[in-house]
């Protein structure tokens, strides 16, 4: 072995050639004689410009610092990641299921069916004269969302803490790639749908161009809950137990199954502190064009998303750089 | 363009010790408030004092050099840091003081199969595997068929890697990681899985991307190969530098201080004056030993109790690689043996007729108990090197993978 070293320092100097590098290659490590690595060597793809431009800043690594920066750079840099996370998730979802990607269609009809049972037809809830299943329905499409992000994105980091112990990466990735898989079943259930709004004749309405705002305001409300939980879930496993109590009690506080209407008008300050109360009626409204949608209310719902978003990104943010050694 | 890819200033790393609380739950959180007070008006000073020695260094005021280009080979015992080194370096984790400055794009390389998910196909788990090391996807489609023709397992690329043999699983895994082409690469360990010939075509992919004039950091156990990849080498013990020289200089260090310093330590946090029953010394005989040959393990239980414990007691020696896997055990039990301790010190002495092991480097782990209860339990106290040695007469033994070697009868039938 000792009589390699003095060959080895001589080609110290010189090791960026090509061909010092196969010689290289062939005389120190004699134990491989495999064709692919010496391809690897023949051809070195330009790995740097292939990965996104060569990093001349120096990465400097400090301790945590008090004042989290976004990194909206790196989470761009990382897209690739991003979008192979999500189809995992996708992928794996309803493997080993007979029904497959069914249940993306079944799960909210289902809900919608027992619902309109339940609490349209034994409790009559009042529906706003909108027949009760797509009243129910349309508000089911951003609930159901909001319900996967507290549960899957809750739970993701701890889930993937393989991956969060092992590699570097965003970990904001992780439970926005979750959202992704979420973000399916809603253009499932969306098309459901818009099915039944045929079905039942509903006209269209120009609200219906408002729409994208919406689903907009319903992805940021799913997002700041799935940060939130997901970076509280890392210190205290507690949430973990807490989510299924917590997005029962979330539902009944938001106008899904029943309209907000019934809500006594000197308390809709409070209940619309309740972010998915904002992001249901504006569904609603947009859809369907229901009489209970008031701006000033969603305004003060929207507000309370806004604040649930930037509280969350701030909390991930100071708890990121302990992830791999509390988890 | 300077010519140094990592510039490492003071780094230390502190954890807390107690790895049976790992998380936190909201309760905890509840009762330390509420006790706070109480705590703050009793005694303060032996609080303060336990909170102290809840905390290790992990890492302590760690500073070197890396030039572009260069592959330095990282040695230290089990538990010397090394790893912590590479996790702050690839940015896992942060560190608690001091800088590192890293000047290229990383690909850090802890585990091999980071990610892969059982579920999903091996040509799923490519991309998968990819991405997450930090490719990107036209990157990873580029290479598709290199990555797949050096795993050589491209008959079972449509089958959920569930179904791998584990050997399959790694080939594959390694095969996305070798391709991996970032400026600096941080290795951890990941050759020491596969078979041998396996290992050798790692290790000559590890050498091309050395040759390439790329950086490498490479931990291993595996001396050889870092004699062969690494001009360089840091060898870390308890957290510092002890030595940064040629490789084959620290190498020769790094051996004949393992040898003469394979003395028993307790690692345990737990205080030995507090237990009344521990172990106190653990010795081997010869202390070079070898494969095939005799070797003794002598046993050294201390006993503080003034009443003489008629308890008969079970002693255990476990035996694991460097890799932390388990080995073999060595227990008295199954020989059918207890003993019962004297005041002070009791010694008792292994005799194993020929050492099943094959050369490398082992560690210990003692036990000492009664049936199921455990009176004192060591992780780690000694560790020592097998030599090549004849199993049978005239037959030498080398390494070849597998650890354990027993004596069988071969007849003709």
């Amino acid at each position: 072995m000792n009589r390699l070293s003095p060959q080895k320092q001589t080609e110290n100097g010189n090791n960026k050639s090509l061909h010092k590098a196969i010689n290289h290659h062939q005389s120190i490590v004699s134990m491989s004689h495999e064709k692919i690595s010496l391809n690897a060597v023949l051809n070195p793809t330009d790995g740097a410009d292939v990965l996104g431009g060569i990093n001349l800043d120096p990465i400097r690594i400090t301790p945590p610092g008090r004042w989290p920066s976004l990194h909206l750079q790196e989470l761009w840099d990382y897209r690739d990641l991003l979008w192979i996370l999500a189809w995992r998730d996708i992928k794996v979802r309803y493997k080993q299921t007979a029904l497959g990607a069914a249940w993306a269609v079944l799960q909210p009809l289902l809900t919608m069916v027992v619902f309109s049972l339940i609490f349209g037809r034994v409790a009559q809830l009042p529906s706003e004269g909108i027949p009760y299943p797509i009243f129910t329905f349309s508000a089911l499409l951003p609930w159901q969302l909001f319900a996967h992000a507290m549960l899957e994105s809750g739970n993701s980091l701890v889930s993937n803490q393989q991956l969060i112990t092992k590699i570097y990466f965003p970990r904001l990735l992780i439970p926005f790639g979750t959202l992704m898989s979420g973000l399916m079943d809603f253009a499932i259930a969306f098309g459901v749908l818009l099915v039944m709004m045929l079905v039942y004749q509903i006209p269209i309405r120009w609200t219906v161009l408002t729409m994208p705002g919406f689903i907009f305001l319903a992805v940021l409300t799913a997002l700041a809950v799935g940060i939130w939980l997901s970076a509280l879930n890392v210190e205290y496993r507690d949430v973990r137990y807490t989510i299924p109590f917590l997005t029962q009690f979330w539902m009944f506080a938001t106008p899904v199954a029943y309209s907000s209407t019934i809500v006594p008008q000197n308390l809709l300050w409070l209940y619309s502190l309740n972010p998915m109360a904002g992001v249901v009626e504006g569904f609603r409204w947009a859809l369907l064009g229901n009489e209970s949608f008031s701006l000033p209310y969603f305004l003060l719902s929207t507000g309370m998303v806004v604040v649930l978003f930037f509280t969350g990104l701030a909390y991930f943010h100071r708890m990121e750089d302990s992830f791999a050694d509390n988890i | 363009m300077s010519d140094i890819a990592i510039h490492v200033e003071g780094l230390s790393k502190q954890y807390r010790l107690g790895q049976r609380e790992p998380y936190k739950s909201l309760r905890d959180v509840i009762m330390r408030a509420a006790k706070k007070p109480l705590g703050w008006l009793g005694n303060d000073s032996t609080s303060g004092g336990k909170h102290e020695e809840e905390y290790f260094w992990a890492l302590n005021d760690i500073s070197f050099e890396v030039k572009r280009g260069e592959a330095i080979g990282i040695i230290g015992r089990n538990g010397a840091g090394k790893s912590t080194l590479l996790k702050i370096l690839s940015r896992i984790t942060k560190p608690t003081q001091g800088t590192a400055d890293i000047y290229g794009r990383v690909g850090s390389l802890l585990e091999v199969g980071t990610g892969f998910h059982p579920e999903l196909t091996g040509r799923e788990n490519i991309y998968l595997n990819g991405a997450i090391l930090g490719m990107r996807r036209h990157e990873i489609a580029h290479k598709f068929d290199e990555i797949v023709d050096f795993s050589g397992v491209e008959k079972y690329l449509d089958m959920p890697v569930k179904r791998y043999s584990s050997g399959m699983y790694v080939r594959l895994a390694f095969a996305v990681a070798a391709h991996l082409e970032p400026e600096i690469l941080l290795v951890d360990e990941v050759l020491a899985v596969g078979d041998a010939e396996f290992q050798k075509k790692c290790l000559g992919k590890m050498g091309a991307v050395a040759g390439e004039g790329r950086t490498v950091l490479y931990v291993s156990h595996n001396m050889t190969s870092i004699l062969n990849l690494c001009q360089r080498s840091i060898l870390i013990n308890s957290g510092s530098i002890l030595m940064e020289e040629s490789s084959d200089k620290v190498i020769d260090y790094y051996l004949e201080k393992q040898q003469t310093t394979n003395t028993f330590s307790r690692t345990s946090n737990k205080d030995p004056n507090q237990q009344e029953i521990h172990f106190s010394n653990l010795s081997i005989d010869p202390i070079n030993p070898k494969t095939g040959n005799p070797i003794d393990f002598i046993v050294e239980v201390r006993c503080s109790k003034d009443i003489i414990s008629s308890d008969h007691h079970e002693i255990a020696i476990g035996l694991l690689n460097t890799q932390d896997s388990k080995i073999l055990q060595i227990h008295s039990k199954h020989m059918n043996r207890d003993f019962q301790l004297k005041k002070e010190i009791t010694k008792v002495r292994v005799s194993l007729d020929n050492l099943p092991l094959s050369p490398g480097n082992y560690h210990v782990n003692l036990w000492l108990g009664s049936g199921s209860f455990t009176i004192d339990y060591l992780q780690n106290c000694f560790s020592f090197t097998v030599d090549p040695g004849f199993f049978v007469v005239n037959q030498y033994v080398e390494n070849l993978g597998y650890p354990v070697l027993v004596k069988s009868n071969w007849e003709l039938m």
